[in-house]
């Protein structure tokens, strides 16, 4: 009984040590995938600091030069125009769903919801082509350019279709779920006697939401918009099939752009046949790691700070 | 007062236990007497919980508590750094508030604990099912049915179930945590009557709110008030010449 | 005067909301209708049941069972190595870590890891296959469809085990059982139906990625034979048929856009019906 009891123990114990030792390998991952990428990139950081190649345009491979400064640009043109168009349908969603929907709804929704965030990245990639590309081609870039042309950010040189406004639209769609369910989860854990305090002094429902709930919820919500900004910022095939892809800065929302994901995934075959342009790569996917990184520690610690302050 | 306890089997000294900053148990002191029936008594909030699960260690799982101070069971210090805390609480059985039955049928529910402690064969397991689920008073209701799942027994069946299941891994004591609160009258009746044909084979400690069920069962009586022990004796004499004002107050009715 | 305008913000401001929340509808709703109205003509027999035949990227016969096959072994052999050790770490998180501060800088570490794009994986990926001295092949796309699995298999499963009741653990600690015990007996048990929803949710995520199995795993016409060859993957297919000129390739391409999406919405709908259907025994 005794040897049978040490023998429990022992196993508890190793189990214990092998499983910490998983998560202390998953935890280290990030960092892991960090250094691994670096040590890839050194070739072309020892020629030339990081600063430089971020700030620099010049893109010739063939020639050495590897400036990531119109794919940062396109990337954050991109990306932000995304969350311009997301942000206020997402949070009127998500206060529609946490505030006035009925159970029903709600019940229905969600999953239409978790169906839209399972969509693979080249399906909203063959939907950008096949819709939202023509209509901007058709529709938008015509109209606009009549009316709105003489301001530089709405000049339409660029009649494709294929551009910056393009892949807003399509990454605005894919980060739909993420800001949806992460607002509408800070929005819920606002307490229930506050509401009842303000709609107890006759303010309407939305009065209530906007002084007391969207107050309380605030740093939740921004942490919410950030998550999706960093989502959208590495995103990758969607973009890459929408955005036109030329190497340059864009000027107005119709400009073509090439984003950071994309200029990896366009040039994966050639990276080993000319030199530097392997450690190039690596050294883009090692800047979006950590921009990505560092937008989501700040949403995490925020968030984490949003529901405990809350409750 | 000092009524000392001949043979205790668990001696609480100096016990505190504190949630976060908040002390929950402030230097609680008393024996407990083998096979007999003890009730730990007081208003809601008073620790009486707290004290039952600190005693086979159940308090530690709960996240930022701390626990000082000694439990002797046996004579050894539960609390103690070289202790193996399975073994404490494979000797010192738990009933909860409410039955939860494991994920599982009923015939595995209480063949978990004899598995645990290496019992594989199906005829030795059959033996130890039954003789728990008499024990229990379940079995004639469920003989028929042991591998549906527990949880389609009725509320009352499936606190006796947790009983048979605590019962079979043969513990020396039986903690009791309000285990009729969530029952109707004649499911919290059953238990009853099988925790005083339990005693006298087990050292059973019950936490009631429930006056008239500790006058019922009680052999022995400690009355904890917000956080502290205040008397402790044989039943007979708190129930019937309660020294304290507090005590006298609590069984007045005039204490919550 | 004063009521008047509150209860007009009221009823423009839930009609912008009721107008988002179909606009949010809508988009999805667009987006499953395009591919289907694209696909479905494109969609034949032949396509779900043979391998490109040659000039098949000039529209002549063939089909992409290379690229349904490829992504179906892929994904299941990710899904297989990254099942033991998320599971692995769940329970440590769960049943074995203690509160502190390294705990919650692990589950931020985590976090992240969620988060990284599914590109730097696929980098990643390239840069072990490096080391390793592997080429593109269906083991570069293992490993890199296994890390980027990895963390939404914690994700997911974290949340199943969060739904454990602490109760049913304390029930078998009292009864002395160790950490592993409970782990294995109960919590598993109890956490079954959830975790396989995990596992078909990491599916999901891991069959539709495209972006890091580009490096790694390759493309090619034939079936996939052995682990150090390439492989061809669905998401993959869509993307290089799109990019041809040809106007029959192209409409193939959406014709495996739908298979693609029809496989993730299968593994979405399967995911909830057999949760349900297990639940027999589970505590609620």
């Amino acid at each position: 009984m005794a040897h049978n009891q040490n023998l429990r123990r022992l196993k508890d114990r190793s189990a214990g040590h092998v499983m910490g030792g998983l998560t202390w390998v998953a935890a280290t991952l990030v960092i892991a995938i960090g250094l691994a990428l670096l040590a890839r990139a050194q070739p072309l950081l020892d020629l030339q600091p990081l600063g430089s190649l971020l700030t620099s345009s010049e893109w010739s491979p063939l020639r050495g030069q590897f400036g990531f400064f119109p794919f940062i640009v396109g990337t954050l043109a991109v990306t932000l125009l995304a969350m311009f168009l997301a942000v206020p349908p997402c949070l009127l969603t998500a206060i529609y769903l946490a505030e006035y929907a009925p159970a029903r709804l709600r019940q229905s929704v969600k999953p239409a919801i978790d169906v839209l965030a399972g969509i693979p990245s080249v399906v909203y990639g063959v939907w950008g082509t096949l819709t939202v590309v023509p209509v901007i081609r058709d529709y938008v870039t015509p109209w606009v350019s009549r009316t709105l042309g003489f301001i530089p950010l709405f000049r339409a040189d660029n009649p494709t279709g294929y551009g910056v406004l393009a892949g807003g639209v399509v990454l605005a769609v894919m980060v739909f779920p993420i800001i949806i369910s992460v607002t509408e989860e800070v929005i819920r854990a606002v307490p229930f006697g506050m509401r009842e305090a303000a709609l107890a002094l006759g303010a309407t429902r939305w009065q209530m939401i906007k002084t007391v709930v969207l107050r309380r919820a605030r740093p939740g919500v921004i942490a919410a918009v950030v998550l999706g900004f960093s989502r959208a910022f590495g995103e990758t095939m969607a973009v890459m099939m929408v955005t036109g892809n030329v190497a340059q800065i864009p000027r107005s929302i119709f400009d073509p752009a090439y984003t950071l994901p994309a200029l990896i995934a366009n040039n994966y075959g050639e990276m080993m046949s000319i030199p530097l342009y392997d450690a190039a790569l690596l050294a883009a996917a090692l800047v979006l790691l950590i921009v990505v990184l560092i937008f989501t520690i700040i949403a995490r610690i925020v968030l984490a700070q949003a529901i405990k302050s809350a409750a | 007062m000092d009524s000392a306890i001949n043979d205790p089997l668990i001696q609480i000294q100096g016990l505190n236990v504190a949630y976060g900053s908040q002390l929950a148990i402030r230097d609680v002191s008393v024996d407990i007497p083998a096979q007999q029936i003890t009730a730990i008594i007081g208003p809601s909030g008073c620790g009486k919980t707290t004290l039952l699960r600190s005693i086979s260690r159940l308090t530690e799982l709960v996240d930022g508590v701390r626990v000082w101070g000694k439990i002797l069971f046996d004579g050894q210090d539960v609390y103690a750094p070289d202790v193996d805390v399975t073994e404490v609480r494979k000797r010192i059985g738990l009933l909860a508030q409410r039955p939860f039955p494991l994920p599982m049928s009923i015939y595995d529910n209480v063949a978990y604990g004899p598995r645990l402690y290496g019992v594989r064969q199906r005829e030795a397991l059959n033996a130890i099912v039954e003789k728990e689920l008499r024990a229990a008073g379940l079995w004639d209701e469920v003989k028929d049915r042991l591998h549906a799942p527990a949880t389609a027994l009725s509320i009352g069946q499936q606190q006796r179930l947790c009983l048979a299941r605590g019962l079979a891994v043969e513990p020396d004591v039986l903690l009791c945590d309000e285990v009729t609160s969530a029952l109707d009258p004649i499911s919290a009746q059953r238990i009853e009557g099988r925790l005083v044909e339990l005693k006298t084979n087990y050292t059973i400690i019950l936490v009631t709110h429930v006056l008239r069920q500790a006058r019922r069962l009680a052999d022995y009586v400690i009355f904890m008030y917000l956080g502290e022990l205040i008397e402790h004796g044989p039943a007979e004499q708190i129930f019937q010449h309660p020294q304290h004002p507090k005590t006298r107050a609590y069984l007045a009715g005039e204490l919550y | 005067m004063m009521k008047i305008n509150k209860h007009l913000e009221e009823r423009i401001m839930k009609g912008l909301m009721v107008a988002s929340l179909a606009l949010v509808v809508g988009s999805l709703v667009a987006i499953l209708g395009t591919v289907l109205a694209k696909g479905l003509p494109a969609l034949n027999w032949a396509m779900l049941t043979q391998t490109p035949k040659g000039g098949y990227y000039l529209g002549k016969e063939g089909g992409i069972l290379n690229a349904i096959t490829g992504s179906l072994v892929l994904v299941a052999a990710a899904t297989a190595l990254s099942f033991f050790p998320a599971l692995a770490v769940v329970l440590y998180l769960h049943l074995f870590a203690k509160h502190n501060r390294l705990l919650d800088l692990t589950r931020l570490s985590l976090d992240v890891l969620w988060s990284v794009p599914s590109i730097v994986y696929g980098a990643f990926g390239f840069t072990l296959m490096l080391m390793l001295g592997l080429r593109a092949s269906l083991l570069g796309g293992i490993i890199a469809l296994a890390l980027l699995e990895f963390p939404v298999m914690i994700r997911t499963m974290d949340e199943v085990l969060l739904m454990v009741p602490h109760e049913l653990k304390e029930v078998s600690y009292a009864m002395g059982a160790t950490r592993l015990e409970t782990a294995v007996r109960v919590v598993l048990r109890q956490a079954a139906p959830g975790l396989l929803t995990a596992v078909l949710l990491a599916c999901g995520r891991g069959i539709g990625d495209a972006a890091s199995v580009l490096f790694t795993a390759g493309y090619t016409d034939r079936m996939p034979t052995t682990l150090l060859r390439p492989v061809a993957s669905l998401p993959l297919a869509v993307f290089f048929q799109l990019g041809t000129p040809v106007p029959q390739v192209q409409e193939r391409a959406y014709a495996s856009a739908l298979v693609l999406t029809v496989i993730v919405l299968a593994l979405s709908l399967g995911a909830r019906s057999l949760t349900r259907r297990l639940s027999r025994h589970i505590i609620h």
